[in-house]
């Protein structure tokens, strides 16, 4: 089936009207702003049935959505960046709240240095919400992650929100075919939001109300992880559901070229691309490479991981983020999942690259496999990889001479 | 005041209570108190949001005195809570997936440090978006639920936990209070009102007055903190009348930006009068009288009741300021 052109901006928006969405409150950033200038479009040319607001802030445009959705709306937003940063507080609040509302991440640097193109620091800063994550390739996994999503955060078992990421510029801007699912099968899949408790005049409820005793908030807070770990299986049901209806299937994680692959690069989002263009380099020089892409970062699907990490050489975890003092985010996550394995990996080669959507090479990543290599022949302990090119390097030479006044 | 009230003396009060009897609130609280008397004219539909504060503590799993809805938001968005109950009422019933009888009235229900310092920005959008909704600040004029905390609100010659009198420092907080109310009205709230637990007539006809209004219907209440402000908590009413007769605490509202007071005093009480009955303020009386720091805060009364006196024709008796200030040594 071919698919209409769309950008992945407008991708996460058609997913967001095929869901029948509520409520809208939304607040402008770079590169998210599309998605809720489309929203808007649609709202008053009265192709979308839902309420829009913009908000003053994104602190208050998360509470709102929140608020809205403990009241029985279906509720969607939008943000990027430093505007993820500035939900943060209520993040924590709205997964506390158990409101299964949505919020599409278009990821962008974090400053400061100011930065507009990708990486997830933003997304990963909510690594820790109790927000579940879905992480999408193509603007196609964008409209039907949207669609899983609040499928799995409206289930009983679960009664947490998610995040959708999308890369900006690589996804946010670029268009590719997206084949839009039939409004009559979305609503088969997705059917009413059936809130738990909401706000009502005849039946009132007090929600986010202090829990001093240490016993009862730990209570709360296992009760919230073990439904984060319930979504991986609610994902599973209804992505097996997905495909029987739309003919495209997603799980936890992915594998490319993996049978009978040796040296596998973890990656996510729209850079996997570039991960399977090496894959297939390696390939073609006689490397047994391979790839893995995590789909879903909350809940981690550690058994996933492990299943299919399980008796390779070396595996690289590519971390288009960085934690300064630690290094990548994800890769103690994937060595965790792998410790206590058998048949785990003999080693993990952690690799930080394509920061604020630092244009990268298969060259690059070619230059990982073949230190993932060196590593297994060598028996060496794997060191931290930084990836800058010798063009880039000199160009920043260059830069920091005109900054000290230079020429 | 409108001419159709259904208060027409304080035994008008609505008899049903929507919050149970017994919180974990201070006995003497003025919040717990104005925030009952408004749920009473509200009756019994209403939506709370709250901000981190006092009546946030109350609020405890597994208990609520509260027979109405709550949801608590954080410090800083409780108008924008309220933003997404109101909208969330509205979409769902004109989907006709609610029935408008499950309609209710969202009211922010927040402490001063909220309204008046971290959430004044998410207040603001609200107006300027004229949200349908209630706002009850329970002013005490310092951040109580921390310990009593200087906030914008925090009158000068106030001593605070963090603008403490010292020899150095010897009026505590030097800063004058925020006028929130003007700060609201040019923000174009249609109704913006002031009460006082004291007045309870004049109180229960103000929040009767927003409910005939649509839009943000804006209100500060005195909030007398025996444990903040240092007082004896039978007294907590007869402080926020003596706030009232002094001029301390004017009684007025704003009514598509037209300001009217409700209650105009005839003969001012001094100041000192209401000082002296706080430990807040002790520091303004001991180890010796700080008459000319008494004086400025007398002079900002009655320059406060002057021009708003030519401005609605009206005069008020005001005791000397300096009279008291004449140099003692």
């Amino acid at each position: 089936m071919k698919g209409k052109l769309l950008t992945g901006n407008v991708a996460a928006a058609a997913g967001a009207m095929l869901a029948r969405v509520d409520y809208v409150p939304a607040y402008p950033i770079t590169p998210q702003t599309e998605i809720i200038e489309t929203i808007a479009d649609w709202v008053r040319e009265g192709k979308m049935d839902s309420r829009f607001v913009q908000l003053e802030s994104e602190h208050s445009m998360l509470t709102a959505a929140g608020a809205a959705s403990l009241a029985g709306a279906r509720v969607f937003t939008a943000t990027s960046s430093q505007g993820m940063l500035y939900t943060l507080e209520m993040l924590y609040n709205v997964s506390g709240w158990r409101a299964p509302m949505l919020l599409a991440n278009v990821s962008r640097g974090v400053a400061a240095p100011i930065v507009l193109e990708p990486d997830h620091n933003d997304v990963l800063s909510a690594r820790d919400s109790g927000f579940l994550q879905f992480h999408s390739e193509t603007c196609q996994e964008v409209t039907d992650l949207v669609l899983l999503a609040y499928r799995v955060a409206e289930d009983k078992r679960v009664m947490l929100p998610a995040i959708v990421n999308l890369d900006g510029f690589y996804l946010s801007f670029t268009r590719e075919p997206v084949v839009l699912p039939e409004q009559k099968m979305v609503d088969r899949f997705l059917p009413p939001y059936e809130p738990v408790g909401p706000m009502r005049a005849t039946k009132p409820v007090s929600r986010g109300s202090s829990v001093f005793e240490g016993y009862l908030y730990s209570y709360f807070r296992y009760n919230q992880h073990g439904a984060a770990l319930k979504a991986k299986e609610v994902f599973n049901e209804a992505s097996r559901e997905f495909e029987g209806l739309f003919g495209r299937s997603y799980g936890p994680v992915e594998g490319y070229m993996l049978d009978d692959a040796e040296y596998v690069l973890v990656m996510s989002n729209s850079f996997t691309g570039l991960g399977r263009q090496a894959v297939k380099r390696m390939r073609e020089v006689g490397v047994k490479a391979g790839l893995l892409k995590l789909v879903m970062i909350r809940p981690f699907p550690t058994d996933e991981i492990a299943a299919l990490l399980r008796g390779r050489k070396v595996v690289g975890v590519f971390d288009q983020n960085l934690a300064p003092g630690s290094g990548g985010i994800l890769y103690p996550e994937i060595a965790g999942a792998l410790y206590n394995r058998r048949g785990r990996p003999n080693a993990i080669l952690p690799v930080v690259g394509a920061l604020g959507g630092k244009q990268t090479t298969t060259k690059e990543l070619s230059a990982v496999f073949e230190e993932m290599m060196a590593i297994d022949r060598e028996g060496k302990t794997p060191a931290p990889m930084f990836l800058m090119r010798k063009d880039e390097l000199s160009r920043v030479k260059k830069a920091i001479s005109v900054a000290e006044g230079g020429s | 005041m409108s001419t159709a009230t259904r208060f027409r003396t304080l035994k008008d009060m609505p008899r049903e209570d929507y919050f149970s009897p017994g919180n974990t609130l201070c006995a003497g609280c003025g919040g717990i108190l104005a925030a009952r008397i408004f749920h009473k004219v509200l009756g019994p539909n209403v939506a709370w949001v709250n901000a981190a504060g006092c009546m946030t503590v109350t609020m405890s799993y597994p208990l609520s005195p509260l027979k109405s809805n709550w949801l608590y938001t954080a410090f800083a968005a409780a108008p924008a809570g309220a933003q997404g109950v109101r909208d969330a009422l509205d979409v769902l019933i004109a989907k006709g997936k609610i029935p408008a009888s499950e309609d209710m009235k969202v009211v922010v229900v927040t402490g001063d440090g909220a309204a008046y310092d971290i959430g004044l920005q998410s207040t603001a959008g609200a107006i300027d978006r004229q949200l349908d909704f209630y706002y009850l600040c329970y002013d005490n004029e310092a951040y109580g639920n921390t310990g009593f905390q200087v906030s914008s609100s925090t009158p000068f010659g106030s001593s605070t936990k963090t603008t403490p009198a010292t020899p150095a420092y010897p009026l505590g907080n030097m800063v004058r209070k925020k006028d929130l109310f003007e700060v609201w009205r040019s923000m174009k709230a249609p109704y913006v009102a002031t009460l006082a637990n004291s007045h309870g007539l004049d109180f229960l006809r103000k929040v009767e007055k927003g409910t005939g209004i649509r839009g943000p219907k804006m209100y500060i209440a005195l909030a007398a903190c025996p444990t903040g402000w240092g007082f004896d908590s039978r007294d907590s009413v007869e402080l926020e009348k003596l706030a009232v007769q002094t001029g301390i605490w004017p009684l007025k509202e704003s009514v598509d930006g037209v300001v009217r007071h409700t209650f105009v005093p005839r003969a001012l009480t001094p100041v000192s009068e209401y000082l002296k009955t706080q430990v807040r303020f002790s520091h303004l009386f001991e180890p010796e009288e700080k008459t000319e720091a008494i004086a400025t805060i007398q002079e900002y009364v009655n320059a406060y009741w002057k021009d708003a006196g030519a401005r609605e024709g009206f005069e008020v008796k005001a005791p000397s300021a300096r009279a008291r200030a004449s140099p003692s040594n």
